[in-house]
């Protein structure tokens, strides 16, 4: 057993994590989980299903202990080689995926579960209920209520103890989809008032981009990008994230002399070397009256926007958003021009994964 | 720690939050550091808990070997003569015949009170399940009473019978007439998740009813049948009272003789191995058979209940065939024992001390529900929470081995290991410790169900809430499992006021119990001073049965 390190840094980060991994069986979980979450930040972690997210949650919390790594939470270390703080020591809160709420409990005695040994325990945990909107539910018994109604115990609970960090792993995908904004709403308006750092795990980009301060998006047990959302839709750091987050046609292309020809042009690439992915979303094509030759294959009509799949000259398919205003028709011949240039990057994908590959769909 | 001072009201109300750096850090986050890695580990509490439950269980084991290797000459003259091998052909065809009858009489039950119009089914079924809390040494009592010679039915008809109720078919009928509920309980789930639409399938291919049933209905039930007809097999190995009050020379009865008359202690230890070893093989047989037929399991996926089966013309035998086994196993013991009491409080029998008896018995089977709850819960948190941890497996194995060692075998390796351990000899502690290993099982079987539907996230909240390991077990795992808990004590309290070879050989000097009571008057023909502590027992018995019931039901 190890003293924990006591010195404080200046510029002390709510969390601090490098190399974290954590085995099972001799597979990485998370094999390299380096974050740093700023303090009073909602960072949401973004990424597939079986990225490592939920494990990452987990060893934040100290449920799972790391295989190797260091942790460090309001620039206390929590978790290295030499220490392991159990959960109930962290001051971290957290609400899981399926609320977690002790079914032989009331509304009440569930956030006061965690408020042992305060002083005024009824009135913290009125408070808690209060700041969620449950004082008049406080006497339920868990199974009596919504699932939104739930979900908001669940989040009471976790912040009565007032814990420095606040983990949320999927809140919302236990909720019908209409209850989803609302609640989504209500929870970070929650988070923003009581000022507290909030991680949240979810594989619903939306989600993230909606509500994030910061989104890290995660792939195979790492963590690939940390950016504010419109930068990791802007400007995503690689193919994956690209796909991922948001609509993107990516079309397959090969860089020589530090440039890339495109149906669209001729672009500079100056940091790729020779297989690129141009990444072009589709919103930032238009129709007009010059450009790349293309064919309307069918159209997805959504009402406040409308997609166009459309087969280029090269026979590559592509994505157009337009507004939901103008009318296309399978066979129509139009001129596709790019609104803004597009992100080319080195394709780091491996080849099963290129979907399609150059020149695959014949004319 | 550095707190926001967004002072926007919300959680973060004034007066509460001076003097308080969040609760986390007072309560200590940086105080202490559980060792590294603690987190995947189950706690060294749980797993000293179960190792304990695990090293007595090695006792008997470890006692009957030592008993045999000590004298091996000896032991080997008991084993290898030719009536140790009629002793082991005749217990294994007993134990064979039991079961096939107990089966002959469950499964036509099972089919019959809950898939066909079977008038006042419902209550039947009830009523079916009843005998269970006869034990067989009462059951023995009664048909030795009722039809042995001097009994009841030669009162009656005024002169002698042309059969004997002794022997091998006497206690065949009786064994199995009072542990036909063991197999009926575990077929009936599988008759109500039969597929009607199997049938109709097969109907449907041209087949009769009986095809049907021997090629559709019966595979699906198979596993329900094997795993019933093995908890009546090993009792029928295991039974002591039954087959020697029929003066069935089983291997029990043997056993008991030796040990008990002859003093011959590497005899009857070394047939006592044997009878492990039988009961033993038992259970391997039906694992591997079990095994093989793995798919075999019933899936009830979405079907509609069936329309019970019309049984016409057939509904008047088939009323006279589950009424005819409740009037043995149910209206004739309570009609027997009610005319003994009768006859005997007339006659002046001798009731003091019946209420020490009770007093005593019900000490024990409370004591051994506790201890076996206790005992229980660290083993089936280990299987249910830390299945891979590497004692896990062997724990669990040692823990079960009392369902298949008779009883008198645990109390003689318990005799053998309380020689060795001073104290503890004709001590409660020893009894209650038999009691434990033979009727653990039953209390990790419930246990462990429960403990299967809390969800670990309810664990790790509370965790994450900032309790300990300890804390978390009290205000969350036990109260959630606590139905299973009880229910598993409720089943061993039960098992144990029943229990009678144990309690005959390893009661302490003043320890008086109600089996025990019954087993010496019947044994010795004094019927009417065995009725009211039989009687008692049935009372008491009945409890437990209640509190399962209710237990069940709330689910």
């Amino acid at each position: 057993m190890t003293e924990v390190t006591q010195t404080a840094r200046a510029d002390t980060s709510a969390l601090r994590a490098r190399g974290l991994r954590a085995s099972f069986d001799d597979t990485d979980a998370v094999s390299d989980l380096t974050l740093d979450v700023r303090p009073h930040e909602l960072l949401a972690i973004l990424g597939p299903s079986g990225c490592g997210k939920t494990t990452s949650l987990r060893l934040i919390a100290g449920f799972e202990a790391p295989t190797a790594g260091s942790l460090e939470l309001g620039g206390k270390t929590v978790a290295d080689a030499g220490c392991f703080v159990p959960p109930e020591r962290r001051g971290v809160g957290m609400v899981f995926q399926d609320y977690a709420l002790f079914p032989h409990m009331t509304v009440r005695e569930n956030v006061e579960y965690g408020l042992r040994g305060a002083h005024r325990k009824r009135e913290l945990a009125m408070d808690a209920l209060a700041t969620t909107g449950l004082t008049a539910l406080c006497d339920r018994r868990v199974h009596e209520l919504s699932g939104g109604e739930q979900q908001r115990v669940a989040l009471a609970r976790a912040l009565a103890p007032r814990p420095t960090l606040l983990l949320l792993d999927e809140p919302f995908s236990n909720l019908d989809l209409g209850l989803r904004a609302q609640v989504r709403e209500e929870l970070r308006d929650i988070i923003r008032e009581t000022g507290i750092t909030a991680i949240l795990v979810t594989h619903d980009q939306e989600e993230a981009l909606s509500i994030a301060d910061r989104v890290a998006f995660m792939a195979r047990g790492r963590i690939v990008q940390v950016a504010t959302p419109e930068e990791i839709y802007l400007r995503p750091a690689t193919v994956d994230v690209a796909e991922f987050i948001g609509d993107a046609n990516i079309l397959d292309a090969t860089a020589s002399d530090g440039r890339v020809a495109t149906p669209f042009g001729t672009f500079a690439a100056p940091d790729v070397a020779a297989q690129a992915a141009v990444i072009i979303r589709p919103e930032d094509l238009a129709v007009g009256s010059s450009g790349a030759l293309a064919t309307v294959v069918d159209r997805e009509y959504y009402g406040h926007d409308q997609v166009l799949r459309v087969r280029l000259d090269d026979g590559t398919i592509a994505r157009v958003r337009l507004g939901s205003r103008e009318r296309f028709a399978a066979g129509d011949e139009i001129s596709l021009s790019l609104v803004e240039a597009p992100l080319i990057l080195a394709d780091d994908r491996p080849d099963t994964r290129r979907l399609r590959p150059p020149h695959a769909e014949a004319r | 720690m550095v707190r926001p001072d967004h002072g926007r009201g919300g959680l973060g109300a004034t007066e509460s939050r001076d003097g308080m750096s969040t609760l986390a850090t007072a309560r200590g986050m940086t105080r202490r550091v559980g060792s590294v890695r603690s987190a995947n580990r189950p706690p060294i509490a749980l797993v000293s808990g179960a190792i304990v439950v695990a090293l007595i269980a090695l006792v008997p084991p470890i006692y009957l070997v030592a008993r045999v290797s000590d004298a091996p000459a000896a032991a080997a003259a008991a084993i290898f003569t030719r009536s140790t091998l009629d002793l082991t052909v005749r217990t294994a065809v007993f134990a064979a015949a039991v079961t096939t009858i107990a089966t002959a009489i469950a499964l036509p039950i099972a089919w019959l009170t809950e898939r066909t119009d079977l008038p006042g089914r419902r209550i039947l079924a009830i009523l079916a399940a009843a005998p269970l809390a006869v034990p067989t040494y009462v059951g023995a009592m009664v048909a030795i009473s009722a039809f042995g010679p001097g009994g009841l039915l030669e009162d009656l008809v005024g002169r002698d019978l042309p059969f004997s109720i002794y022997g091998f078919w006497g206690a065949t009928a009786v064994v199995a007439l009072f542990t036909y509920p063991y197999v009926l309980l575990t077929v009936r789930p599988a008759v109500l998740s039969l597929d009607p639409r199997l049938e109709d399938a097969s109907r449907g291919f041209g087949y009769g009813r009986w095809t049907t049933f021997r090629k559709v209905i019966l595979p699906q039930l198979r596993p329900a049948l094997s795993s019933g007809g093995l908890i009546v097999a090993l009792y029928a190995l295991a039974d002591f009272g039954a087959p020697a009050l029929m003066r069935f020379d089983s291997f029990t009865r043997v056993i008991f003789i030796r040990y008990e008359s002859t003093f011959d202690r590497t005899g009857a230890a070394a047939l006592a191995s044997l009878l492990a070893l039988l009961a033993l093989a038992l259970v391997s047989l039906e694992v591997w058979t079990r095994g093989r037929r793995r798919y075999d399991a019933v899936r009830a996926n979405g079907f509609s209940e069936a329309p019970p089966i019309r049984l016409g013309a057939w509904r008047w035998p088939a009323l006279a065939f589950v009424t005819g086994v409740l009037a043995f196993a149910l209206a004739l013991p309570a009609t027997v024992l009610g005319y003994w009491l009768i006859r005997g409080l007339a006659a002046g029998e001798a009731v003091n001390g019946i209420w020490d008896a009770a007093r005593d018995t019900l000490l024990g089977a409370g004591l051994a529900a506790a201890a076996a709850a206790l005992a229980a819960f660290p083993v089936a948190m280990l299987a249910v929470r830390h299945p891979r941890f590497p004692l896990t497996r062997p724990i669990e194995v040692l823990a079960y081995s009392g369902y298949a060692l008779p009883g008198l075998v645990v109390a003689l390796a318990l005799v053998f290991a309380g020689i060795n351990l001073g104290p503890l000899y004709q001590s409660l502690t020893m009894l209650i410790i038999a009691y434990l290993l033979l009727f653990l099982p039953l209390a990790i079987g419930a246990t462990r169900v429960s403990l299967l539907q809390v969800r670990p996230s309810l664990e790790d909240a509370a965790r994450g809430l900032g309790r300990s390991r300890w804390s978390v077990l009290g205000t969350v795992t036990a109260p959630l499992a606590s139905r299973g808990i009880l229910a598993g004590a409720a089943l061993v309290f039960l098992t144990t006021i029943k229990e009678l070879p144990a309690t005959l050989i390893l009661a302490p000097i003043g320890f008086d119990s109600l089996a025990v009571r019954v087993w010496s008057a019947s044994s010795e023909a004094f019927f009417a001073k065995a009725a009211l502590p039989a009687l008692m027992l049935l009372a008491l018995s009945s409890v437990p049965l209640a509190v399962l019931e209710i237990a069940g039901r709330r689910r």
